[in-house]
């Protein structure tokens, strides 16, 4: 589709709604493509997930659908610094899976196995005394694990900060406080209101509303249902550094890392409560207790650490645990939501796909799993 | 128990607020329960009473012995009292989480009164982070708890505690070097016209002059009319400058205790969800409490210096109104019997204030011993941010002080921004030239005090969130 330029008051060739990094991004690529884009955001860039989550650069365990989106992120976060300006704090380490028992293991096995198939080797099956050599602090009753060379984190908020820095340099207007409050198509052309009081006008709007995308979707007739979540992180204290890679575990659920401040952050997909009317969380500290001990347990170093802070961000989650990526049925929409827990690696090729199925219709990268009507039958 | 509840009430800090508030609740029978760092009763002001006594110690003054009748009642009174218990949450649905010894539990409540009192006001000045600077309050502790106190150090700032920490450090015969007074010659100008009001309660007027007349009267160095300090030194202290008029003069010292009044310690108050307003007479931010000191949360009262500051007696009083405020909500007295059982105190309380504005302005800090106009004053101790580069993070577009934090990690220390919270909402109201209020303060994440994983791991059983 061949979008005209304007440049008259508020109306724009693109309105993307959400200034968390996937909105960011697709306003980044839109503009790179000389698009007039204005970005709607109604607290302000990265409030909610993409400013507060745990920054994991991650390749190993994606859904395998995401995988080549995945592959083709990577190599993007490696020249980071040339598509945004800024190196997002990224470290490329790696991530590892640790496998706490020979079940845990096999499980990893075939799993790596799966991907082989599909074409993908960044996956590599490690022994005892490699996860040792990787991980001294590890546990040592571990029995192995998988690894991901290349992978590992960034600072979320400084990235949210990059992606909106750069796309205003090129032009993206980016309204904050703009909660957007009525959509209306005619003759082609979005009208979309804010609480504020402004108007603005476009003929493409893409939904990057987080875990607030769901309404809008519904309202277009895109029966999504996607679930506000709030998932928990919590740091400590600095601690003398042990680890310089990203740990997950197999036969539970935990996120490690420790930051070059000696911080760490613990999370574990447990999920608290989230209210999208009041943009607060509340914590279930059950679940935090479930992750303590399971950062306990593979690192028992971690015994003493002195917990600082613990919080959850509202993310939007899919039944499926898989994005929504592509056109709406309603014309001149496209969405990208979805992504709780995983959406951070993504989001750099994620906009370039939502700008390249604006400008062409079309993209290189297989998308067809994220179709919005996924769900219907 | 059949209403799911722990207990009907818990009360955050056994200082003057919560141990009146704990007798009242307590005499109508109510299940409370009290959660105090430390280990005696008392909070700041009667820190360690009962391990003291006037007749060995009197330098610590008749304002101190003045709390003993209050903690002889709480320790009669019927009440599952906790000391060496730290309270690292507490939520708007009336759950407390808490550590003793090495085990954390979560515990809900009918009614939670956060009585946490106040903290020292962020003295951020050049050099304020080397050894050898302490905070005048926490050379009180000392004295207080252990009898020590700090020989031939520079007292520095404003404020009744300033004064007070001296006398007891000349009555306990602890040589002090020199008093560098920083109250702005101009507050003595504001503060007349609350003079009047101030008269009327001229026995805390009388005590306050008293101190300052005791201070006067020795031989050590008192300058007033000082309008900046600052303290040098590679790590450790090794002197003290101070500018009066447009000289730069020096003290050499080891030692440099500081006070510039104290804030309220809103940390679980703001991170359980209660309303703030920023008080710009106490250049503080204070918590938005009703007559029963009762919060915008409907199940959390705040109470005594922990919502505004206003003393110890004021403290106690309130604690009796919000514990009337809280059993009237409960539903376990009608609102008759609350008028009638509080209105003596409610008397008392409004007496008691009526210096409080004279004070308040007598004392306010100057503006630039609050705001560091030198852009190399660290602002967060935890992760030593420095003025200049909050002023930085400003430039680009954080106007809203957890951008500052995301940004800078100023705040994201083991104090929980205790430290830095007021110098930051203030310096980024300075840069934008807006409101205090408006700029808003640091959104507070549990836990408010730190928490071991292994005590969090220890948790089990909790009740069911609704």
């Amino acid at each position: 589709m061949a979008v005209p330029s304007n440049k008259t008051g508020n109306t724009a060739d693109v309105i993307v709604i959400g200034g968390g990094l996937h909105g960011l991004s697709a306003a980044l690529h839109l503009s790179m493509q000389g698009v007039d884009v204005t970005v709607l955001e109604k607290d302000y860039c990265g409030r909610h997930a993409s400013g507060v989550n745990a920054g994991g650069v991650r390749r190993l365990g994606r859904a395998l659908p995401e995988v080549p989106l995945s592959v083709a992120a990577a190599e993007l976060w490696q020249n980071i610094e040339q598509l945004v300006g800024d190196d997002c704090g990224f470290e490329s380490t790696c991530q590892i899976k640790v496998a706490e028992t020979e079940a845990d293991l096999r499980k990893l096995q075939h799993r790596s196995k799966e991907l082989q198939d599909l074409g993908f080797d960044h996956e590599e099956i490690i022994d005892r005394k490699t996860l040792r050599k990787l991980l001294p602090a590890v546990n040592p009753e571990c029995v192995g694990g998988m690894v991901v060379h290349g992978d590992g984190h960034a600072n979320p908020f400084r990235t949210v900060q990059a992606f909106r820095h750069r796309a205003s340099s090129l032009g993206a207007q980016i309204y904050e406080g703009a909660q957007v409050t009525e959509t209306d198509r005619r003759h082609g052309v979005w009208v979309v209101r804010t609480a504020n009081g402004n108007r603005h006008e476009a003929p493409v709007v893409i939904n990057s509303a987080g875990a607030w995308a769901g309404r809008f979707a519904d309202q277009m007739g895109d029966r999504v249902s996607l679930r506000p979540a709030a998932l928990m992180l919590m740091i400590t204290a600095r601690l003398p550094a042990f680890i310089d890679v990203v740990v997950g575990a197999t036969g539970r659920t935990l996120s490690f890392k420790q930051f070059e401040n000696g911080t760490v952050m613990i999370g574990g997909g447990f999920e608290g409560q989230a209210n999208l009317e009041t943009n607060q969380t509340t914590l279930d500290f059950a679940g935090l207790a479930t992750s303590a001990r399971s950062a306990i347990a593979i690192f028992p170093i971690m015994q003493k650490a002195r917990i600082v802070r613990q919080w959850a961000g509202i993310e939007g989650m899919m039944a499926d645990g898989i994005p929504v990526l592509g056109p709406s049925q309603s014309e001149g929409l496209f969405h990208s939501f979805g992504y709780s827990a995983h959406g951070f690696q993504l989001s750099p090729i994620c906009g370039k796909i939502v700008s390249d199925l604006v400008l062409t219709g079309s993209t290189d990268l297989p998308i067809a799993a994220f179709r919005a009507d996924r769900f219907n039958t | 128990m059949s209403d799911g509840l722990d207990h009907d009430l818990v009360i955050v800090g056994s200082g003057p607020a919560g141990m009146a508030a704990s007798l009242v609740a307590a005499e109508h029978g109510e299940r409370v329960l009290v959660l105090d760092e430390q280990r005696q009763p008392g909070g700041q002001v009667f820190r360690a009473m009962e391990k003291n006594d006037a007749a060995s110690r009197p330098e610590l003054g008749d304002s101190y012995y003045a709390g003993s009748k209050l903690i002889r009642s709480f320790r009669r009174a019927n009440v599952d009292y906790r000391p060496g218990t730290t309270v690292w949450h507490v939520s708007s649905e009336g759950e407390i989480g808490f550590t003793q010894d090495g085990e954390a539990k979560i515990v809900k409540a009918g009614h939670v009164v956060v009585a946490t009192g106040a903290m020292e006001r962020p003295f951020p000045v050049k050099g304020w982070t080397n050894a050898g600077v302490m905070s005048a309050g926490a050379a009180q502790v000392l004295l207080k708890e252990a009898g020590i106190g700090i020989e031939n150090a520079v007292f520095a700032g404003t404020g009744p505690l300033l004064y007070l920490v001296v006398y007891q450090y000349l009555q306990a015969g602890i040589p002090v070097k020199a008093v560098l007074d920083l109250t702005p010659a101009e507050n003595y100008f504001a503060a007349v016209r609350h003079l009047p009001a101030a008269i009327l309660s001229s026995g805390k007027l009388l005590r306050g002059q008293k101190w300052k007349r005791r201070i006067t009267r020795s031989n050590i160095p008192f300058l007033s009319g000082i309008r900046n300090i600052r303290i040098c030194g590679t790590g450790a202290v090794n002197s003290i400058e101070y500018l009066v008029g447009s000289t730069w003069n020096k003290i050499e010292t080891q030692n440099v205790l500081l006070h510039q009044g104290v804030v309220p310690n809103i940390n679980i108050s703001a991170s359980a969800g209660c309303d703030t307003r920023w008080n710009e007479r106490q250049a503080a931010w204070t918590v938005v409490v009703d007559e029963w000191f009762r919060s915008s949360q409907s199940r959390i009262s705040v109470v005594g210096d922990g919502a505004a500051i206003g003393g110890a007696v004021a403290a106690q009083h309130a604690g009796y109104l919000a514990a009337l405020g809280a059993l009237e909500r409960l539903g376990k007295i009608d609102t008759t019997i609350q008028t009638k059982l509080a209105r003596a105190h409610a008397v008392a309380l409004r007496a008691e204030l009526r210096l409080q504005p004279f004070l308040e302005t007598l004392f306010r800090p100057a503006r630039h011993m609050r705001i560091p106009v030198m852009d190399d004053v660290v602002v967060c101790r935890c992760e030593e941010i420095h003025a200049g580069q909050i002023r930085e993070f400003v430039g680009i577009g954080c106007s809203d002080p957890n951008q500052v934090k995301s940004f800078s990690r100023c705040g994201m220390g083991p104090c929980q921004g205790r430290f830095c919270g007021h110098t930051v909402s203030e310096l980024i109201a300075d840069i934008e030239s807006r409101p205090v209020g408006e700029v808003g303060y640091f959104r507070l994440r549990p836990p408010v005090k730190p928490l071991r994983l292994s005590e969090l791991a220890t948790l089990s059983d909790l009740p069911k969130v609704d």
